[in-house]
């Protein structure tokens, strides 16, 4: 049809525009001229209007079910609800792409619209390196993964193919645009450190531009690995969320040298210090984007998550990947060493704490590449095929994690330049009693008694504590007036709120992770109808298991009651087992019942023989508590970012004249 | 899709150890065996342990551990075991040698280099800003000859 045309063509022009962005804005920049640099930011914008046209083309393409277009006829079907039918776009890999470079795009007309009081320069580079990023990626979309491409009229099938019912979910149509737009954030991020080092200058305004587009690449990055985990979570069905997969570490690594690169900005923002080093996590940050867009679509590694992979196209990948992350870190080695270092600061001081907790972030986020590509390298090298799992994860990575959460209540009670390491201990003492007390009182209450998890409980407490004790030494709590307390705690910027609230997130993160990993309670036996297992104190019992029928599946319910040992009925669930006849594919819904922080968690496994020839079912039953917390953590910390970043001093659109005029 | 062997894979795993009609009768023997599957690979599988996948060999795999386990056999013997027969691949924690040297310290030296890094910078800085001697006597004789 028409739309499909103009979607193809429209990403052709999308093609030329960005090649006009890289253009014009770079003779912008070279030239200082203000007509080129406005022309380089109207093709940024207009880039991004050609693929938003283009992905509603798609997303057209799939809602009317139009299996002329390939992608369409592969992965979408007409009796799939409508919410999949759009989801479906970026299902695959071609459609993904497609998001990846619609993300890509509205960063960069983002910062041509919102990059108001950007020096002029600055803002030409920039959109000079994104418009580099666009021809890369859009010339990828157009030439070798299309996603408009049709199928002659002979070979249009008259149904599709359908999409893997796991992906149908709607925790899983929200992941992938909520990772991309945290992966190519990042994008931004690595412009700035490339056009930095053009300029061959970085001072305070450079980090204040640069740690708005952090926080935000993190924190949507944070809530997308947090979706990622839960739908593993409840759609897997065997209740994980994390499995240190290849494709869970994909996203994993941006995050941490994001999280370090958040921490370093704020040095050089506030004290100068530290310039090469953030220039490197901001292209690392980006660097690790393409690096896992890569690993999660070449299946270049074996996973439990690979959906659309393409290992032909995967060098290509790879090749961009090569060209983007090598030219910018070999500017960074040529260009680098002319940076002034900044500021100079003691041993014990808030800037060392920050350097220390980089050095701990990093050599996490290098654990999780180790472990990843570990396999990749031995076989390359020769040796014999090895492989890295969850337990050496837990031995290295946990560890170094832990030094880290240790030490994070100390940085920001810490003075910049040079600090009272003794003081701002004791200062810690609400905390270091909190913690104690968790760790005693998770050894003496839960049975079976487990040390290194009370452990884990108490290094939650005394993350949270920290984050409080943090508040009040701000606000002053009961060395002055109540009232004046409570007047200083609204006076009190949000950036303030956005630390405790991510810090103490990641307490709770700790407490719910150690708890539910270390007291899960689970059981199954093959029940018939009526049959009934212990689960921990409760009674799962079957009822009658019924057909249904879906809209595009059918399926088995087995309706599971839950009860205490006095007959009182904690829970009931209707856990299915579907079988989806477009793909041949068995999917099983999972039953959970909330109780206060805990998961009863109930499934309905295979039918099977049981005793004296009645059917029976496979049914498995979890108590995981406290799993609750494991997902609010990740989410206080995405919301800490979103306090940080709505912070009046650090608005995106911060007008410059509020600022003093920062002459470069 | 495109790959369907992939997705069944990635189906068929839930927790496929907890089984009762493969379960051992002895609590401790059955809990020791649990603790192993963790660490075994599934070999057909898209990098899953023995413990998660219900593919056949995985259900072959754990019926040889839970024999093994109450044969009496210890952890080790049963890894060496499946490792003479499967290789290395099969283990997920890969054995602390000299090939895997990299692996298992890389992490560490990482962060040892890097507070050394720390260490010298910080240092270097301090003795650029303090004064030498030289320099020392010199201010001080400016400050002496200055008119007060």
């Amino acid at each position: 049809m028409m739309l499909d045309e103009l979607g193809a063509f429209v990403l052709c022009l999308a093609l030329a525009l960005s090649l006009a962005q890289l253009a014009l804005s770079g003779r912008g920049a070279a030239r200082r001229s203000m007509v080129f640099s406005q022309a380089g930011q109207a093709a940024a914008i207009s880039t991004f209007a050609c693929v938003a046209l283009a992905f509603a083309a798609l997303i057209h393409a799939f809602v009317t079910s139009d299996f002329s277009v390939a992608n369409v006829a592969a992965n979408s079907h007409t009796e799939k609800p409508m919410l999949y039918k759009v989801a479906a776009a970026w299902g695959s890999h071609e459609g993904s792409i497609l998001l990846w470079c619609l993300m890509l795009t509205g960063y960069g007309a983002a910062v041509a619209v919102f990059g108001r009081g950007l020096p002029q320069r600055l803002k030409a580079l920039v959109l000079s390196v994104q418009g580099a990023l666009g021809v890369l990626f859009l010339g990828y979309t157009v030439l070798a993964s299309n996603p408009m491409w049709r199928l002659a009229q002979a070979q249009t099938p008259v149904e599709g193919n359908s999409l893997n019912p796991l992906l149908q979910d709607p925790a899983l149509a929200a992941h992938p645009p909520i990772l991309y737009s945290g992966y190519v954030g990042f994008s931004v991020v690595f412009g700035f450190a490339v056009a930095a080092l053009i300029e061959g200058k970085i001072d305070t305004a450079w980090a204040r531009w640069v740690r708005p587009w952090t926080l935000m690449a993190w924190s949507l990055l944070t809530v997308g690995i947090t979706l990622g985990a839960f739908w593993a979570y409840y759609e897997l069905g065997w209740g994980g969320w994390w499995f240190w997969d290849p494709v869970e570490n994909a996203s994993f690594m941006p995050w941490l040298a994001g999280a370090a690169l958040l921490h370093s900005a704020i040095v050089t923002e506030k004290r100068g210090a530290l310039p090469g080093w953030t220039v490197f996590l901001a292209l690392l940050g980006f660097t690790f984007s393409m690096l896992g867009g890569f690993l999660v679509r070449s299946g270049v590694l074996t996973s439990v998550h690979s959906f659309a992979v393409d290992p032909a196209r995967g060098i290509l990948l790879l090749s961009i990947l090569g060209v983007t992350a090598g030219s910018g870190f070999a500017l960074f080695a040529w260009r680098a060493p002319a940076l002034k270092p900044g500021g100079v600061f003691a041993p014990v001081s808030r800037e060392s704490a920050m350097v220390v907790n980089n050095i701990l972030l990093t050599a996490c986020a290098a654990t999780v590449l180790l472990g990843t590509l570990y396999p990749l390298i031995r076989e390359a090298m020769g040796g014999e095929t090895v492989s890295v799992g969850p337990p050496y994860f837990n031995l290295t990575f946990i560890p170094l994690m832990a030094v880290a959460i240790v030490l994070i209540p100390l940085g920001p009670l810490l003075s910049w330049k040079r600090a009272d390491a003794r003081g701002a201990l004791q200062r810690l003492w609400a905390a270091a009693a909190a913690a104690a007390g968790t760790a005693i009182l998770g050894l003496l209450l839960v049975s079976p008694r487990k040390a290194l998890a009370c452990l884990g409980l108490g290094a939650g407490a005394w993350l949270i504590g920290g984050a409080a004790v943090e508040l009040a030494e701000r606000i002053r709590l009961f060395r002055i007036p109540l009232a004046e307390a409570r007047r200083r705690l609204r006076g009190l910027p949000r950036g303030a709120y956005g630390v405790a609230l991510a810090h103490a997130g990641l307490g709770v993160f700790v407490l719910g992770a150690s708890f539910e990993t270390s007291w899960r309670v689970e059981a199954a036996e093959a029940l018939g109808q009526g049959g009934h297992m212990a689960l921990g104190v409760y009674q799962v019992s079957l009822g009658a298991v019924i057909q249904v029928d879906g809209p595009n599946y059918i399926a088995e319910r087995g309706p599971l009651v839950v009860t205490k040992a006095d007959g009182t009925i904690v829970c009931r669930a209707a856990p299915e087992r579907r079988f989806y006849p477009a793909g041949g594919q068995t999917t099983s819904e999972v039953g959970i019942c909330g109780r206060g922080l805990d998961h009863i968690y109930l499934v309905l496994g295979d039918r099977r023989q049981g005793a004296e020839g009645d059917p029976a079912w496979l049914v498995r039953a979890y108590v995981n508590p406290w799993v609750r917390l494991i997902f609010a953590g990740p989410f206080l910390m995405a919301l800490g970012g979103a306090l940080s970043l709505s912070d009046r001093r650090l608005r995106l659109a911060a007008p410059a004249r509020k600022k003093p005029p920062v002459s470069a | 899709m495109k790959r369907p062997l992939l997705i069944l894979a990635a189906v068929a795993c839930m927790g496929a150890a907890a089984d009762p009609a493969e379960r051992l009768v002895d609590p401790v023997a059955e809990h020791r065996a649990k603790a192993l599957f963790n660490e075994i690979r599934c070999l057909v599988c898209q990098n899953e342990s023995i413990d998660d996948s219900q593919a056949p060999l995985a259900a072959d795999l754990r019926r040889i551990v839970r024999e093994q386990v109450s044969a009496g056999r210890s952890d080790k013997d049963v890894l060496d075991f499946l490792t003479a027969r499967y290789g290395a691949f099969v283990l997920l924690k890969p054995p602390f040698d000299m090939g895997n040297a990299l692996l298992w310290l890389g992490p560490f030296l990482l962060v040892l280099g890097g507070l050394g890094g720390l260490a010298y910078v910080s240092r270097r800085r301090e003795t650029a800003v303090a004064l030498s001697p030289e320099e020392e006597r010199r201010l001080q004789s400016v400050l002496d000859q200055a008119p007060d």
